[in-house]
């Protein structure tokens, strides 16, 4: 197995890099599906609303995710069914990832991060293409919001 | 013959071959016979460490059965592996269930129909009904007993079509059955509504096909539908036969799975084959022919 460096990562992203690399393979699904279970609650108004949020159409299941910006802090809701939990995963490891990083930080994030985490082969490349998506809308999001 | 006995319910007695379903009643009163595995198969990887039916392996269709470079499945020597490794012997009998109307558990008991491996049943009905019933999960994953199973050889010429043989079928104009969405079949969308991308560059459907949306065969609860309901759709609305050599398609092969499992084990088609690459192949296949439009 050879471990892709997690340099460019900014830091929770490299946190969640890490974590993979230091699991035993056979452990690693039960690893994902404990970032799975963190997948924090959507705010009442989106739950209300959903159209508020951007559908994530990468992805197999249904994920909308939306990236709000909080005095230069970026703040990302998401929400995923409960069949899902791949899906859950990618929205919850972005939200470790980059809940509290500026506008700047989130944009220099590299656009293949999610492949630098550990996790491809554990679900195969096609599955990965969710989590990339993932991450580009919320950089498209987020590029909107600072430069409308 | 299969030591296990058929699951005896009313419905499945009028399908051509009632063994190949079991009820969710049978396999919850089943879980612990001897000669029985229970594999899930799901298109997301982590719903069986979510919880599964007490004593189910998972089969993962990217991880286990495809082989990890070429676009095939795994060989005699990578299927015999698994099997060992997830204590499945050859007169093992086999009950799939998954997630999504058991799509991937219908390609999964194709795959292992490939290998020749005998016994295979599907859970009517597959996760969506075990779990709306109420019915016990776990997370524990149960440790087997490693198997020995024979290098078996994959026969790809009864139950799996290429591509060269689906352009033969067209020129012969031979039965196809596409099961993708009607503006998959149509042209308008290369990807199922509401999935991703998938990276086709063409749109449309095989010549001479015919648009049989998979879904059509399931009920709401994910269970087939009955005798005279598939019989009317693929018989008497499709005009196709029990004898006629059919090709059924989607986009990567696991839709039409569902389908070829309909055609094979609930009305007795003897020839049917699943082209597994499907329209990500043929939608990118240079000058290969292609129809655009409803009909």
């Amino acid at each position: 197995m050879s471990e892709t460096p997690a340099a460019q990562l900014p830091p929770g992203l490299a946190a969640v890099a890490a974590d993979f690399a230091d699991t035993p393979r056979e452990m690693r699904l039960e690893l994902l599906l404990e970032y799975a279970d963190r997948l924090q609650p959507l705010p009442e108004k989106y739950v209300a609303q959903i159209d508020l949020m951007e559908r994530v159409q990468e992805c197999q299941s249904p994920l909308y995710a939306i990236a709000e910006l909080n005095n230069d802090a970026v703040q990302i809701h998401a929400t995923a069914p409960p069949e899902s939990p791949t899906t859950r995963a990618f929205a919850s490891i972005m939200q470790l990832g980059l809940n509290g990083l500026t506008a700047e930080e989130v944009l220099a994030v590299p656009a293949s991060a999610p492949l630098q985490l550990g996790i491809t082969d554990l679900v195969s490349p096609l599955r990965m293409r969710g989590a990339t998506g993932l991450l580009a809308r919320i950089q498209r999001q987020v590029r909107a919001a600072v430069s409308p | 013959m299969s030591k296990v006995p058929f699951d005896p319910t009313a419905k499945f007695q009028e399908y051509a071959t009632p063994g190949a379903l079991v009820s969710t009643e049978w396999l919850a009163a089943n879980l612990n016979t001897p000669g029985i595995v229970v594999v899930e198969s799901d298109e997301d990887t982590l719903l069986y460490e979510t919880g599964h039916i007490p004593g189910s392996v998972k089969v993962d269709w990217h991880t286990d059965l495809n082989d990890p470079v070429s676009r095939d499945y795994v060989g005699p020597e990578g299927f015999a592996a698994l099997m060992a490794r997830k204590g499945i012997s050859r007169d093992t009998t086999v009950v799939f269930y998954g997630d999504k109307s058991n799509w991937w558990a219908a390609y999964a008991l194709w795959v292992f129909r490939l290998f020749g491996h005998e016994d295979v049943r599907l859970l009517d009905g597959g996760r969506q009904k075990w779990e709306a019933e109420g019915r016990e999960m776990t997370k524990e994953v149960p440790v087997r007993a490693a198997s020995s199973y024979p290098l078996s050889p994959r026969n790809d010429t009864e139950l799996r079509a290429y591509r060269e043989q689906v352009l033969e079928h067209v020129s012969a104009k031979g039965c196809m059955v596409d099961v993708r969405s009607p503006q998959e079949f149509s042209g308008e969308l290369t990807h199922m509504p509401d999935y991703p991308q998938e990276g086709t560059l063409r749109g449309g459907h095989i010549p001479g096909a015919k648009s049989v949306p998979w879904k059509r065969a399931a009920n709401d609860d994910g269970t087939f539908k009955g005798l005279a309901d598939l019989r009317a759709i693929y018989e008497g609305e499709k005009g196709l036969a029990a004898g006629d050599d059919v090709i059924a398609y989607c986009r990567i092969g696991e839709r039409s799975s569902h389908t070829w499992f309909v055609l094979t084990y609930l009305l007795g088609f003897k020839n049917v084959r699943n082209y597994d690459g499907s329209w990500s192949e043929w939608g990118n296949a240079v000058r290969l022919p292609i129809a655009v439009g409803a009909e």
